[in-house]
C-alpha cells in the first residue's frame, strides 16, 4: 500500500545569538531524514548553524476567524506602553 | 453562506490586497484565489524540476572542473527552487502527490522553454543568460505578490538565481573570444534560444487570458509585452558587448521610445510546443516520469524503515 512522505516544517538558526526562524516545509520519511533534506533544501548558502524540524501535523496554530478576540484586546490597552505615562521635561531617560 | 455575505467577503479580501496586506494559507480566500494560486505556482515548480533535464546532461561533460562546479550547484538550485514552490502550493491544500499526479499525466503545464534540446556546451550558456535571464525578469515582481508563502519562497528564488544568469553569460564570453569554431558555437545557441527566450515571457497582452484577475491579485505587476520589452532591451547591449549577433532583421534602436523595435514572434511554435508537439516534450516527460517511477521502492523502503525504527521505539518504551 502507498504511503506518503509526512510533511516537516524547517526552523533555521541563521546564527548564534538569534532565533530559530521558519524557513519552509520538506517531505521526509522520519525525523532524520528531515534534517538532512532540510540541510540541502534550506541551507546551500551558509544560512545557518541549526535546524529544527517539527511534523507538520504536531503543530497547533489559531484560526485567523478567531483574531478579533484573541488580538483586539490588547489594541486597547495602551497603558501597557511606556508613551502612555506623562514624565516632566527634566526627567530625561526612565 | 449566502451570496451576499460572500460578496462582503470578498470585498473584504480584494480591499486587503489592495491595501498591501498579505494572504497566509489560513486566511479566508475566494475559490478563484485559491485555485489561481495553485495552478501558477505548481507550473513555476514544475518548471524548476522540468528544467534540470536540459542542463543535467551537460554536467558531465562540462569542459573543466570550475565549470562543472558552477553547472552542478545551479542544477541543484533548481531542485531547491521546485522544493520550495511546491511546499508554498501545499499551503493551498493539494497534496505534493497531486501536484506531481498533474504533471505526469500532462494536466498542469511547464515552461516550453525546457522542450528545446541542449546539443551543445554553448546551450548551457544561453540558457543561463538568455533563459534565466528572462526567469529573473518575470521572477522578481513575484516578491511582492500577494500570496505569503508564494512572496516568500520568491525571494530566496531570486536572491539565489543571480549567479545563473551570470555563469551562462560567462560562458558565452569565454566561447564568444575564443577560436573562430568556438565563437560559432556561442552565436549558434544564441540564434536557436532567442527566439524560445521571447517566447517564454507569455503570449502577447492581447491574448494573454488571466493578466486582468492576475493584476488585481499582484500575481503579475506588469504584462507580457513590457517584460518582452524590458528583456530585450536589457540582453541587446550585452550581446553587443560580446560581439554577438541578435537573429532578428527586424531588430533596430528606436530613439523616439528609448527601446528596441524588434520582428514578429512565432506564435504558432509557441503554441505547438505548449501543446505538447515541441522537439522534446516526449522525452523530457518520459525522463521524469521514469525518474520517479524507478525511485518508488526507494521511498517505499525509507518509509517501512521509519515505521520499524518508530515501533521499535514504543516497545521499548513500554
Amino acid at each position: 500500500m502507498k504511503k506518503n512522505w509526512p510533511l516537516w516544517e524547517v526552523f533555521v538558526r541563521s546564527k548564534n545569538g538569534l532565533e530559530h526562524r521558519h524557513f519552509g516545509s520538506l517531505h521526509a520519511a522520519d525525523a532524520e531524514m528531515a534534517l538532512e533534506n532540510a540541510r540541502d533544501v534550506y541551507t546551500r548558502r551558509n544560512e545557518g548553524v541549526s535546524i529544527w524540524v517539527v511534523e507538520s501535523k504536531d503543530i497547533t496554530a489559531s484560526n485567523p476567524e478567531n483574531n478579533g478576540e484573541l488580538f483586539e484586546p490588547a489594541q486597547d490597552k495602551i497603558y501597557r506602553h511606556p508613551t502612555f505615562y506623562d514624565l516632566p521635561d527634566e526627567v530625561k531617560h526612565m | 453562506m449566502s451570496e451576499e455575505q460572500l460578496k462582503i467577503l470578498e470585498a473584504q479580501f480584494e480591499a486587503r490586497i489592495a491595501r498591501d496586506e498579505k494572504i497566509e494559507p489560513k486566511d479566508w480566500m475566494p475559490e478563484k484565489y485559491r485555485k489561481t494560486h495553485i495552478r501558477q505556482m505548481s507550473q513555476h515548480a514544475h518548471s524548476e524540476i522540468v528544467g534540470m533535464l536540459p542542463e543535467g546532461n551537460w554536467i558531465t561533460r562540462a569542459p573543466s572542473l570550475r565549470r562543472k562546479v558552477a553547472l552542478l550547484a545551479k542544477v541543484q538550485d533548481e531542485a531547491g527552487h521546485g522544493l520550495y514552490l511546491y511546499s508554498a502550493c501545499e499551503t493551498l491544500g493539494i497534496s505534493r502527490d497531486e501536484l506531481y499526479e498533474q504533471l505526469h499525466t500532462g494536466k498542469a503545464k511547464y515552461s516550453s522553454i525546457f522542450n528545446y534540446p541542449t546539443v551543445t556546451w554553448a546551450d548551457m550558456g544561453a540558457i543561463g543568460w538568455l533563459v534565466d535571464g528572462a526567469a529573473i525578469i518575470n521572477q522578481v515582481p513575484l516578491c511582492s505578490t500577494s500570496y505569503g508563502p508564494y512572496a516568500r519562497a520568491m525571494i530566496r528564488v531570486c536572491k539565489e538565481e543571480s549567479f545563473h544568469q551570470r555563469q551562462g553569460y560567462e560562458i558565452m564570453i569565454k566561447l564568444a573570444n575564443g577560436t573562430p569554431e568556438q565563437k560559432e558555437m556561442a552565436q549558434d545557441a544564441l540564434n536557436r534560444w532567442w527566439w524560445p527566450s521571447l517566447m517564454m515571457l507569455g503570449p502577447t497582452d492581447a491574448e494573454s487570458v488571466h493578466t486582468e484577475q492576475s493584476m488585481k491579485w499582484k500575481l503579475k505587476r506588469k504584462s507580457n509585452d513590457d517584460l518582452r520589452q524590458q528583456f530585450i532591451d536589457q540582453t541587446v547591449p550585452q550581446a553587443d558587448l560580446i560581439g554577438l549577433t541578435i537573429p532578428d532583421p527586424d531588430l533596430k534602436w528606436n530613439e523616439e521610445r528609448q527601446s528596441y523595435d524588434f520582428g514578429p514572434i512565432n506564435w504558432d511554435e509557441f503554441w505547438q510546443v505548449v501543446k505538447g508537439h515541441g522537439p522534446c516534450n516526449k522525452e523530457r516527460m518520459n525522463a521524469r516520469v521514469g525518474a520517479w517511477e524507478r525511485g518508488t521502492w526507494v521511498r517505499d523502503a525509507a518509509m517501512a524503515h521509519a515505521e520499524k525504527q518508530a515501533s521499535k521505539k514504543l516497545e521499548k518504551a513500554m
